[in-house]
């Protein structure tokens, strides 16, 4: 029996965990995929917003507010990229500079600190590429970047370090409440918990549903994005948006704390939860958005385009964090949008206060260890940490990865790692290794090699992401 | 670590440039090659048609490359497998990483650059859709199937019909896959016509020209893809798009020179080439540093990458870095040439000097005409010439020094 | 008959007349390979095969191979799928005869590649 079962292991799933394991309770969380940062967690836009334009008095605006405050140390704790570089939202007519003007409204009812109007000059000193034809900007000091997927893997692994279970491949398709505890069930197992958690993204509405705790809606909506190469990130130094509208904040286009840099997203509901696929249409827009911000970028240097979902809540413009009205023990923490990144330092507290007014016992965990460390990535290290790792494992000399130069030994780590990478992308997402301008060329057949070698699996079983997409099949007539 | 000469990569441009750099009497001689192997791609290119040229025989990859690693186990030269160049400095400063020597740097004499290249991307080519497993280079599916011993799927549609791209299609069928098109954007393709005959024409597989793919569809595996024909300006004409269902899709769509470590150096590269600008002698901008085969500018023959490095291993082994560089005449393709190699010939040149060159389009018949200044000082007529096949010619020392700052190639199909 | 030379890069299109006598001519050619290309092609099309089988033992997974000579066009295939039943221990140098006159014809399967015993 498991105190608290968490439903998705996205970034808010994993933040509550690592917050239940500051405390002395049984926690599991329950993935429907092979890893951790499947969903939304793994392609938005990786900012840390300020908080200026969540609609005051909302869970929005508190949880992304308090998010931003608390994202620097959590990110220090967690070995996570941060990078503190300010955002602009840029206005190109009096119409747009209205919205800036609305905006700082907004960032004071908020308690948005350090963010202010500049005039085209001043606009031009933060970051001297935007386009000449801008009158005004709305600047937020505080605006950062970090690496959604390597901070909900890094939370997930700070939380497996510290005694939650992760349990992946566990599709819930049945909840059954008793008086004291739930039964979860996926096709093949069931486990109990005296709590549920649901922060299964886009499913939220439908695993609500299991349980009858809440009858809402998540839209699901595509945002795509491209991402350019190294080249061009001496072109932009902060986050650009453009004027807000109704669909969300709009296009961006910002560094990466890759020193990519990248645009998007574009904003389109869909009926399909699974639709990640992108469009040309969706690629021309973002090149023309984005060189209407910069100007100088070189569009020839795309090198991929991906999309990734939102599950947007279809009642009303705001998180769902709330202990279910009918089902009790059961919270949501649904509709995590737009800025549920942001928010994601601070939501863990909020959903555990939560769990503790329904009457979850926590008493502190004395041995909980908020420091992880992920493998250091030789690309990182100087030259004398070059040296001596190798001496140390001699596979921190073996470059697999040649475009971001990533070693044997750094994909090695993620295959053992607390949350094992067992997948081409897994590894990537943990260690680049196939993120550079080959997309994989060289690399891909490589790791292919080394997750058989760690794990045992053969080729054929080897997986590029989720279930079913299998890099080798069958031959037709059996030669293989 | 001292060497005179460094050759960064072991495939057959950098062995044949060690070899040669050897031979004229550079004394310490180093190959830094990443792979765990020399010969580089040649041994995953397990099918004949290699070494006409050069050896007077047809051999496959791994023999071609077998015979430059047998004549390197007679030398002294010394060669450092899975080792991974990390960055070169125009003072000629290699700093390179493997696990016998850990994180080193080299001083060097002379450079040549080897590495090669690298295939472009579904990524650089913006098509639209998912992104399931299933869709890779065709030289990533090369080794797959030739070096790991799987294939990668049934049924299969290949992009691109350049020679890597024809080879796979047969190896594919080979392996009893069912290759059902190649697709190409282009009227013609882009790969050697024998090639079109002997590993498309032989296996029934269709040669679609024209067409592109504008669509990848599946969420977890590849399940199809929708592909249209182009029109003049190679966009896509709605009305024509079509869905192939297959489950694997090869991409053979251009090879990229891996210059990034030569970016690093200052080394100037050709805006067409995507290699270093090089002079006869295949020298770059940076005295000292070298280029030769696809990491100067992509070849169709590895015949060609033997020769061409040949010349930057003789010259990298008799560099002087006392001595004043000459000036250069430069090599200027014009009216229907997209680029030619090498880009400039050094005034003091005393050699009949190859230019080789490749044109924009189809003409047949061609008249090749190479003007110094302004003077006519070479004609040749061909049958036919394709951009898919890289052309030769023959500059005389006597013709060249006719030319005071230009010499200029041009093509056209009447006289 | 059209066709497009293989023998060597150049790829000569050639033409190939078969005259009322029986006696064939070439046209298009550029050397002797390719009219034996032409005439072979005509009345006897022959390939070669290359392919690549597992190796026990070796610094390699696999040993790349090929018939020492062309085979008739007609039993590629089955030439290939005898091959690929074929497992090989190192060491194999380049030249070693895998198969022995394959389907009974005088063309054998020879290794191209060299792998040493581990």
């Amino acid at each position: 029996m498991f105190d608290v079962a968490i439903i998705g292991a996205g970034v808010t799933g994993s933040a509550v965990a690592r917050e239940l394991s500051k405390y002395d309770v049984k926690v599991c969380i329950l993935e429907s995929e092979n890893d951790v940062a499947t969903g939304a967690s793994r392609a938005n836009s990786a900012i840390v917003h300020a908080g200026y334009d969540c609609v005051p008095d909302t869970m929005m605006a508190k949880l992304n507010v308090l998010g931003a405050k608390k994202m620097k140390q959590l990110c220090f704790e967690l070995d996570v990229p941060y990078k503190n570089i300010g955002s602009l939202v840029l206005a190109f007519n009096e119409d747009e500079k209205k919205v800036l003007e609305e905006l700082l409204i907004r960032a004071e009812r908020n308690n948005v600190p350090d963010v202010r109007i500049l005039n085209q000059r001043d606009s031009h000193i933060v970051e001297p590429n935007i386009n000449k034809d801008i009158i005004a900007s709305l600047y937020a000091k505080n605006a950062s970047i970090t690496s959604p997927y390597e901070l909900n893997i890094a939370l997930a692994e700070n939380a497996v370090i510290n005694g939650v279970e992760i349990i992946l491949d566990f599709k819930v398709d049945k909840i059954t409440k008793t008086d004291e505890s739930f039964k979860l069930c996926a096709k093949d197992r069931c486990i109990d918990a005296k709590y549920v958690v649901n922060a299964a993204g886009l499913y939220a509405d439908e695993i609500s549903k299991l349980c009858n705790a809440g009858d809402f809606t998540i839209v699901p909506r595509k945002g795509e994005y491209m991402m350019m190469d190294r080249q061009e990130s001496k072109k932009l130094h902060t986050v650009l948006f453009q004027a807000p509208s109704k669909m969300g904040k709009g296009v961006l286009v910002a560094p990466t704390v890759e020193e990519t840099i990248f645009a998007g997203p574009t904003a389109l509901d869909m009926a399909d939860k699974e639709d990640t696929s992108t469009t040309l249409e969706g690629l021309e827009y973002l090149k023309k958005m984005s060189v209407k911000s910069v100007p100088s970028l070189n569009l020839g240097n795309v090198i991929t385009q991906f999309a990734g979902i939102r599950a947007v809540l279809k009642e009303k413009h705001d998180f769902l964090i709330e202990e279910s009205k009918q089902v009790k023990g059961f919270v949501q923490a649904a509709g995590i949008c737009s800025p549920g990144l942001s928010a994601s330092p601070a939501m863990g507290q909020e959903v555990v206060g939560i769990l503790k007014d329904a009457g979850l016992e926590l008493k502190i965990n004395d041995n909980f260890n908020p420091i992880r460390r992920k493998y250091k990535s030789f690309r990182e290290m100087t030259d004398s940490e070059r040296s001596k790792a190798i001496i140390e494992n001699p596979l921190n000399g073996k470059i697999i990865c040649r475009c971001e130069t990533v070693t044997e030994a750094e994909v090695v780590a993620a295959i053992h790692a607390p949350v094992p990478a067992v997948t081409i992308d897994a590894i990537k997402r943990r260690t680049r290794a196939g993120m550079g301008r080959c997309q994989g060329g060289f690399c891909m057949p490589r790791v292919m090699e080394i997750i058989s070698r760690e794990t045992g699996m053969n080729m054929g079983e080897i997986l590029k992401a989720s279930y079913g997409s299998n890099i080798i099949l069958p031959n037709r007539k059996g030669v293989e | 670590m001292k060497y005179d000469v460094v050759v960064i990569g072991g495939g057959p441009a950098g062995l044949a440039a060690a070899l040669a750099a050897r031979e004229k009497g550079a004394k310490k001689v180093v190959i830094l090659e990443r792979d765990r192997h020399l010969g580089g791609i040649l041994q995953q290119c397990i099918h004949n048609g290699f070494g006409l040229h050069y050896f007077g025989e047809e051999l496959t990859g791994p023999e071609y490359a077998q015979l430059f690693i047998n004549q390197l186990k007679d030398s002294d030269i010394e060669v450092k497998l899975e080792t991974m160049v990390l960055s070169v400095t125009k003072h000629k400063e290699v700093v390179a990483v493997n696990v016998v020597d850990g994180y080193f740097v080299i001083q060097a004499n002379a450079i040549v650059l080897a590495m090669g290249c690298r295939e472009r991307t579904r990524g650089a080519l913006n098509i639209a859709g998912t992104r399931p497993a299933g869709v890779m280079p065709a030289g990533s599916a090369q080794y797959i199937v030739n070096m790991m011993g799987h294939v990668p799927g049934r049924e299969v549609v290949i992009l691109g019909s350049g020679d890597i791209g024809l080879i796979m299609a047969r190896r594919m069928a080979w392996e009893g896959a069912h290759v059902k098109m190649v697709v190409e954007l282009m009227s013609y393709s882009g790969g050697l016509a024998r090639n079109v005959a002997q590993c498309l024409d032989d296996n029934d597989i269709p040669l679609v020209f024209n067409h592109t793919v504008v669509e990848i569809h599946g969420h977890d595996r590849l399940e199809g893809i929708t592909i249209a024909k182009v029109d003049e300006n190679r966009k896509p004409i709605e009305k024509t798009f079509e869905y192939v269902a297959c489950d694997t899709l090869l991409l053979s769509v251009g090879l990229i020179p891996e210059n990034e470590i030569s970016i690093e150096a200052e080394v100037m590269l050709d805006p067409i080439t995507k290699g270093a600008i090089v002079d006869e002698t295949r020298q770059t901008n940076i005295s000292g540093i070298f280029a030769c085969g696809n990491v100067l500018h992509v070849h169709d023959l590895v015949d060609n990458v033997s020769v061409e490095s040949e010349i930057a291993g003789e010259y990298a082994a008799i560099f002087n870095k006392d001595e004043e560089q000459s000036k250069h005449i430069k090599i200027i393709p014009s009216e229907g040439v997209r680029y030619c190699v090498p880009q400039m010939i050094r005034q003091d040149n005393k050699k009949d000097v190859d230019i080789y060159f490749r044109v924009e389009d189809i003409i047949k018949p061609a008249f090749i005409n190479i003007d110094a200044d302004s003077m006519s000082i070479k004609k040749k007529k061909k049958r036919i010439v394709t951009p898919g096949e890289m052309e030769k010619m023959t500059v005389k020392a006597d013709e060249i020094s006719k030319a005071s700052d230009r010499i200029t190639i041009s093509i056209k199909g009447k006289q | 008959m059209n066709i497009i030379c293989t023998s060597c890069p150049v790829g000569c299109r050639m033409t190939i007349i078969e005259n009322n006598d029986g006696s064939i001519e070439v046209d298009g050619n550029v050397c002797k390979r390719g009219e034996k290309y032409a005439i072979d092609e005509f009345s006897d099309p022959k390939r070669m095969v290359t392919s690549s089988i597992f190796v026990d033992g070796g610094n390699h997974v696999l040993v790349s191979v090929k018939t020492d000579n062309p085979i008739q066009k007609g039993l590629v295939n089955k030439a290939f799928a005898q091959i690929k039943k074929m497992r090989v221990k190192a060491p194999i140098n380049i030249g070693d005869i895998i198969i022995d006159h394959i389907l009974g014809t005088d063309v054998n399967v020879v290794a191209t590649r060299k792998i040493s015993a581990l």
